[in-house]
């Protein structure tokens, strides 16, 4: 933000700096250098200043070398001809005999962002590589990335690159994992710095010498390396074991991560991992800072997707401190109604009950709809506390309550009695849309149990010319007509006011349509109407939520410890456009599904959005191992590369097909970037799928193949066949892992079902 | 790893803003300020994201303390990252408030080019960067009256002499190098974390202690220290330690340079303190207190021709010590207009806050074992019996000075080789309320 009198200032500044009186003057000049800083952090354009501060970088006080580098590295793009006047000094001082000032200067001379300045540093970078010095190496060693992030498209120097791999056995702990972070961004093309057996053995090993930030970085990198052994595996995993109880909460987070991804095929290991990882995790979501506590919180909730019981006996912990801002209550109520069992269920709702008055609304209202969650399972508890908060007569209270109804009827038709009850008469305390549209569908679908409900509806349509939501009208019109067709003699006045209003005089289109539908409808006779309108539902006690089934820990694994949990659903790290596609058209099927919730068969609904669900977990693992879609492969194209080469690798899944419609499979395949160009009828035998996918500058074509049933009893097995131009081992093991990780989520699914 | 790393005051002017990778541009700055202040309450704020790139926030001191990056980062790292960094400006620049990070944007310059290279992390070791750390850190004024309302926080009465005042941990850990500082302290820190819920009947339904032990040094060499526990001090459930004074914690973890030879037979921590402060040991003890809670509540609620009366009796069962900053908030029902109230000394006060429908009652300072009770009229226009259950659970913060829930008490602190001149050890403990709840 420019300031007032701005160029006032960089005159004022211009003019000091330029006195021959001030630059004698040590501190005076110092001075004047850190008010052009601030004014540089305020937003103010200094660049003006740039030749004046080149001549002050020629000092010997390296408080305001420092200063000056800050400022020239800020403003060395924009003025790149005078830029190159500062670098005599920077190189001079590279050989400084103080390794402080030489560190300096390489790495603020690195940081140059501007074209034409890799000839001036490569030279001083080299030699600062075999510096004796190691805060000089560490300095060198990141100056190769800078560099190479300077000329992207330019041959990777291979000698340099040998030389990196040599100082990742740098005695300096830090010059090692500086390598490391170098190598994998010089190397981003090909796939990243390799993890080969020698080099994840040597990082394991000196993992104890490495400060807790580097451990955490190393860890991570780590992920990339699969053991080729069992034994080897194990061993790997017991020198992990301390590192899951260390006391800063990102190398425990790292380790974990690192822990359940090495373990992918010891579902026991897991389990056991995540059991002794609990304390610490609690931990940090007791920590000072709110921000670790809400990543705790966030990470909490994926374990509990796997092991719902583990945190079962510690629910005390997520009790709501008083202090603590919304968004970690609203985490820890959301964990609550998690860790609901038999024993705590009383006091759990004790606690919740006591948010519903709290003075924010939106803390209350969430506390209430978490009672209601609770109320599927333990139903009579939760009813006598929520009917108790409607004589509170709040608006906001009410409201909420009267949603929770309306959505825990709908899930245990048993309670209805108890919910028909507790409306009648609440009417006069809703003043919200949500809140009387839950009201309207209450009345319209147990209209036969509420004496009073025809007086209430008249009461809306009273009030109806000072209604301005289209939707209430509309929940209102459907309401009046269902009850209607049961209450016919009390009805009939009200509900041809309401008609009449709403063909004759209503502004809206929908809700004049929604009016002209139902009177016609009516017309056609009342049998039709209630044929149309009352007709069978799908049973929803079918679908109750109760426990959720209990996920693999595979399909979180992936996107623990990263921003993604604490993102929530939106997901948060879009690169392709092709995914963003994708993304936009999930999303849009989720939101319609949400609306139609109540119209559609809810079985379908909810089914296909858990798959999404886990699915775009898979995805995120997909993006992790570089799966790409590229450009369309024509069918020709792919029958040609098919018969031209040879298999690359075969395998048996171990899994039948999936029981989803090809629509389904082909999306789902999609999400993870893998292509299906072809299908056989979903009854033919043998069944067969061909799919493409690109990872790490390869093509990988499979078929996918179900022999005949008779072969293997009613199990059918999936045959893999893949072939691959041009050869990459670890972009074919990648491409199993999400193949197979789909097809799981996928059939396990379908068995539910 | 980091894009670029700012920290913005409360009203969003930029006081530090670093750019490590040229990444991204500048005005992400205040696109992260018009998202964070344009968040709704149930929003969670720490990670946002503006298309590719997210932001992680904290906030310390006022302050935001943002991280940008491009990369699916750790979220663990970042955060401790940017808790780190508001740490070791705390450290350095002796405070941590807006003010103090205006006057030091040098040195915090300074700071972040050591501690973050490329967007990498370098170190936060202050070991380290003290031998880069060429800027002096400028402190606010020394001593004003208002740091004089904080005198008594570690229990100042009766030992003037002995009893260090807060604020000397307040300063600059580089403070020595000018002339007015340069005394060589050590401040060891018990602090405990409470949060309690007691029901409706009086009966302890939660209890939770988080406490850690924090040393502040301004030693510009130590060797060695040792911390001696108590000998009784027990961890996880199946120990058991005869009877008696046993102090028992759930969980225990310790800092990485703490050494622990000593710990399984003598409960002793051997550490090599460095500048500036430092966790050694952090600790949980949850669903068990040995000792009663620190205060309890009897309420007496009445309704009275449209007002209602609440009478609270708030006494302190720690005869030992004399809490501090006690405040009391007792929700009222909504409409309540007027409030009278009847205390029982001057110093204290009640006042109605109508936005958040509550009575803040506050006892800046109560001494042990003592009961205090205030009568608080409330009027209430159109109440109802409903009316009554929104007065809800009374919460409750405090400072309890010299006193630690578990028991835990540091038996001695030796410092090897004996430290020539006038060093200083300090001990102190305090436990604060994290969430201390009453039902009614």
């Amino acid at each position: 933000m420019p300031y007032f009198g701005s160029e006032e200032t960089v005159k004022d500044l211009k003019r000091a700096l330029s006195n021959p009186n001030v630059q004698t003057d040590r501190l005076r000049y110092r001075n004047y250098i850190i008010r052009v800083i601030r004014s540089m952090t305020q937003g103010l354009d200094v660049s003006s200043l740039f030749m004046d501060m080149v001549k002050a970088s020629a000092t010997v006080d390296i408080v305001q070398k420092k200063l000056v580098y800050l400022y020239m590295v800020t403003y060395a793009s924009r003025k790149p001809d005078l830029a190159l006047l500062a670098i005599n000094t920077l190189r001079k001082d590279c050989a400084d005999p103080n390794p402080m000032v030489r560190g300096l200067a390489l790495r603020n001379m690195c940081n140059f962002r501007m074209p034409g300045i890799t000839e001036y540093i490569q030279q001083p970078i080299l030699s600062g590589l075999r510096d004796k010095a190691s805060y000089v190496r560490r300095v060198a060693v990141l100056g190769c990335a800078k560099m190479h992030s300077l000329q992207p498209n330019t041959e990777i120097d291979p000698s340099m690159v040998n030389e990196l791999y040599s100082l990742l056995r740098d005695p300096d702990p830090v010059v090692m994992v500086n390598s490391l972070r170098a190598l994998e961004e010089i190397l981003r093309d090909e796939g990243g710095v390799v993890i080969n057996k020698p080099i994840a053995h040597h990082l394991l090993n000196r993992l104890k010498d490495l400060d807790s930030w580097a451990q955490s970085e190393v860890l991570t990198f780590l992920l990339r390396y699969r053991p080729r052994s069992n034994d080897e595996l194990f061993d790997i995993l017991s020198l992990l074991d301390d590192f899951l109880h260390s006391a800063h909460a990102p190398v425990m987070a790292a380790t974990l991560r690192l822990f359940l991804h090495l373990a992918t095929a010891h579902p026991a290991v897991q389990a056991d991992a995540l059991l002794r990882v609990h304390g610490p995790l609690l931990a940090t979501c007791g920590s000072a800072s709110r921000e670790l506590r809400f990543a705790g919180l966030c990470h909490v909730q994926q374990v509990l997707r796997s092991q719902p019981a583990l945190y079962g006996n510690h629910y005390k912990r997520f009790f709501c401190g008083y202090s603590e801002p919304g968004y970690i209550k609203f985490r820890k109520m959301e964990i609550l109604v998690e860790l609901v069992n038999d024993e705590n269920v009383a006091l759990v709702l004790e606690e919740l009950k006591s948010y519903c008055t709290d003075v924010s609304t939106e803390l209350a209202q969430a506390a209430i709809a978490a009672i209601g969650r609770i109320g599927r399972t333990y139903n009579e508890k939760c009813l006598d506390i929520l009917t108790g908060l409607l004589a509170l007569k709040q608006e906001h209270i009410a409201s909420a309550v009267i949603q929770t109804f309306r959505d825990l009827v709908w899930f245990c038709p048993k309670s209805s009695v108890a919910v028909c009850k507790a409306v009648e008469g609440c009417d006069e305390s809703l003043q919200d849309d949500e809140g009387k549209q839950a009201l309207l569908w209450l009345l319209g679908e147990y209209g036969e149990q509420i004496s009073g409900a025809p007086y209430v509806l008249e009461g809306f349509i009273d009030s109806l010319k000072v209604e301005l939501c289209s939707v209430v009208k509309m929940e209102l019109l459907t309401a009046a007509v269902k009850l209607f067709l049961c209450r016919p003699a009390e009805m009939q006045d009200i509900l041809g006011r309401l008609l009449h209003y709403c063909i004759e005089e209503e502004s809206d289109m929908c809700v004049r349509d929604r009016a002209l539908m139902y009177y016609r409808l009516l017309q056609s006779g009342v049998d039709e109407t209630r044929k149309v309108l009352l007709g069978p539902k799908s049973d929803p006690s079918m679908t109750v939520l109760t426990g959720r089934p209990e996920e693999p820990v595979n399909i979180w694994a992936s996107s623990f410890n990263t921003l993604g949990p604490l993102c929530g659903t939106v997901a948060c790290l879009e690169n392709t456009s092709a995914e963003n596609s994708v993304q936009q058209l999930h999303s849009a099927e989720e939101k319609d599904g949400a609306e139609e919730f109540k119209l559609s068969p809810p079985e379908q609904t909810l089914r296909t959005e858990a798959i999404e669900e886990e699915l775009s977990c898979i995805a995120d693992a997909a993006e992790e191992l570089n799966l790409t879609m590229g450009p369309p492969l024509s069918h020709e194209a792919f029958e040609r590369l098919w018969l031209e080469l040879q298999v690359a690798h075969q395998q048996a899944l171990g899994i039948p097909r999936p029981a989803e419609t090809l629509e389904t499979l082909q999306a789902a395949f999609q999400l993870v970037k893998i292509q299906t160009l072809a299908f056989t009828r979903t009854d033919a035998v043998p069944w067969k799928a061909y799919m493409y996918s690109r990872a790490g500058g390869t093509l990988i074509l499979a078929e996918l193949l179900q022999g005949a049933p008779e072969e293997s009893e009613s199990i059918g097995n999936l045959l893999v066949s893949v072939k691959q131009q041009p050869e990459n081992q670890q972009a074919i093991r990648s491409f199993f892992s999400v193949l197979t990780n789909v097809l799981q989520t996928l059939s396990s699914h379908g068995s539910q079902n | 790893m980091i894009s670029q790393v700012f920290i913005l005051s409360s009203k969003g002017d930029h006081l530090i803003y670093k750019d490590f990778r040229g990444e991204a541009d500048k005005d992400a700055v205040s696109v992260f300020f018009e998202m964070v202040t344009a968040l709704s309450g149930d929003q969670p704020p720490v990670v946002m994201s503006h298309k590719d790139l997210n932001f992680i926030h904290v906030r310390q001191g006022g302050l935001y303390w943002v991280a940008s990056t491009k990369t699916n980062a750790s979220p663990f790292t970042v955060i401790e990252f940017l808790n780190r960094l508001a740490a070791l400006t705390k450290d350095y620049c002796g405070s941590l408030c807006e003010k103090s990070v205006r006057m030091n944007f040098a040195l915090i310059y300074e700071l972040l080019d050591e501690m973050v290279d490329y967007g990498y992390i370098q170190t936060t070791s202050t070991d380290i960067l003290k031998n880069f750390i060429q800027t002096e850190a400028v402190t606010s004024k020394p001593f004003s009256l208002f740091d004089l309302s904080n005198v008594g926080l570690f229990g100042a009465e009766t030992q003037q002499s002995k009893v260090a005042p807060s604020t000397a941990a307040t300063r600059p850990i580089m403070s020595h190098r000018s002339e007015q500082g340069g005394k060589n302290e050590i401040f060891v820190d018990v602090v405990e974390r409470l949060s309690v819920v007691i029901g409706s009947n009086g009966v302890l339904m939660k209890a939770d202690v988080e406490g850690e032990i924090r040393v502040k040094c301004y030693l510009p060499t130590c060797s060695e220290m040792r911390i001696g526990l108590n000998e009784e001090f027990s961890i996880g459930r199946s120990q058991l330690r005869g009877y008696g004074t046993a102090v028992r914690v759930d969980e225990c973890s310790f800092h990485q340079a703490v050494k622990l030879d000593e710990f399984d037979t003598y409960r002793i921590l051997k550490v090599c303190p460095s500048q500036g402060e430092q966790t050694l040991m952090q600790y949980q003890l949850s669903d068990e207190l040995p000792c009663a809670p620190p205060f309890r509540l009897f309420p007496t609620v009445e309704k009275d021709y449209g007002s209602r009366y609440t009478d609270c009796d708030l006494p302190h069962t720690q005869k030992s010590s004399t809490a501090l900053n006690v405040s009391v908030t007792v929700p009222v029902p909504k409409g309540s207009l007027s409030l009278s109230q009847e205390l029982s000394s001057p110093d204290q006060t009640a006042e109605l806050q109508l936005k958040n429908k509550a009575i803040l009652w506050s006892i800046p300072r109560f001494p042990g074992g003592a009961q205090l009770s205030a009568l608080f009229k409330v009027e209430v226009p159109s109440l109802s019996s409903a009316s009554l259950l929104e007065v809800g659970p009374v919460s409750m913060s405090f400072e309890l000075p010299k006193q630690t829930c578990t028991g835990l008490q540091i038996r001695f602190l030796r410092l090897s080789p004996t430290q020539p001149g006038m060093s200083q050890r300090w001990v102190r403990y305090v436990t604060h309320s994290d969430s201390y709840t009453i039902r009614i």
